[in-house]
């Protein structure tokens, strides 16, 4: 009985843990730290954008107050 | 820079989708994999787009009530916004299907429903192109911008869900079944959305502002030449 137990258990549950261990993923660009590179990147193009948003909210903010009827 | 908490807050949600997303865990999923990720910047383009239709639509209803043609600035504004965030939406997930399902179109019910939704906006445009009188368009695009938004809904969120499709959440599921249980990705996933939402308004606030310009220039031009 507790060898048929057993049998089950390597046949179906145990594949499935050893699997979700295996999935492959970047683990050794996070253990190098290389992924900091990838996220500076990515900030600095997003910080970039955010302040070209900002530069042209304040055009904006500018060209009201010399037409001041514009703002509802 | 009053009443600019918003603007600050929008850039730092943003800031922090973009560390989290990268560096945070995920879970191991196989095809997926790392992959994954994708999720925190793929779908807010969809909550983006959704959002920003919804605006859209609701400013449509008010100019229909009011006849204000600031409602109509508004409702272009977001409908603008709204089918960039989309564009992008299809743009990312056409990369992320390349290399998870296989090739970039796959003919996934809820991907061709989006493309549809995208086709019934970009007549909007081509609406309110081909009409010159200022008041018309207005009026006409309104009512088209409603019926856009109410073929939308089922488009993307009713068919997906009655065939199978390889998108989470359909096939009768609810959304982001297959992630329920990790409640550390929808730390990162919930903040990116209202970031991008947030994104969205800002830059759709800016439109109405240019616009607002352009028309008191046009009053301004119209007055010294009379």
């Amino acid at each position: 009985m507790n060898k048929i137990v057993k049998i089950c258990w390597a046949l179906s549950v145990s594949p499935l843990t050893v699997l979700a261990q295996e999935v492959e993923m970047a683990d050794s660009l996070r253990s190098s730290g290389k992924i900091y590179v990838v996220v500076a990147i990515v900030l600095v193009i997003l910080l970039g954008l955010i302040g070209y948003v900002i530069s042209i909210d304040r055009k904006v903010s500018r060209l009201e107050k010399r037409i001041p009827e514009a703002k509802k | 820079m009053k009443k600019q908490w918003w603007k600050i807050s929008t850039a730092l949600l943003l800031i922090y989708s973009v560390m989290g997303g990268l560096l945070f865990d995920v879970p191991r999923l196989n095809i997926v994999n790392e992959t994954i990720r994708a999720l925190y910047f793929h779908v807010p383009m969809w909550f983006g787009m959704v959002a920003m239709f919804l605006v859209s639509t609701y400013h449509a209803i008010q100019y229909l009530r009011t006849s204000q043609p600031i409602h109509d600035t508004h409702s272009i504004s977001f409908a603008t916004v709204g089918l960039i965030l989309g564009l992008l939406g299809i743009v990312t997930g056409m990369i992320w299907a390349n290399y998870t399902w296989g090739s970039p179109w796959h003919g996934d019910p809820k991907q061709n429903g989006a493309a549809i939704a995208l086709l019934v906006y970009f007549a909007y445009f081509i609406l309110r192109g081909s009409v010159a009188n200022q008041e018309q368009r207005a009026r006409l695009s309104a009512v088209y911008n409603i019926f856009a938004f109410a073929a939308m809904i089922p488009l993307i969120f009713i068919i997906p869900r009655m065939t199978s499709s390889m998108h989470p959440g359909s096939g009768g599921n609810p959304g982001f079944n297959m992630y329920d249980l990790d409640s550390k990705m929808r730390m990162v996933f919930y903040p990116a959305v209202i970031g991008w939402i947030a994104m969205g308004t800002w830059i759709a606030s800016l439109l109405v502002r240019t616009h607002l310009l352009n028309e008191k220039l046009e009053e301004l031009e119209d007055e010294q030449n009379s």
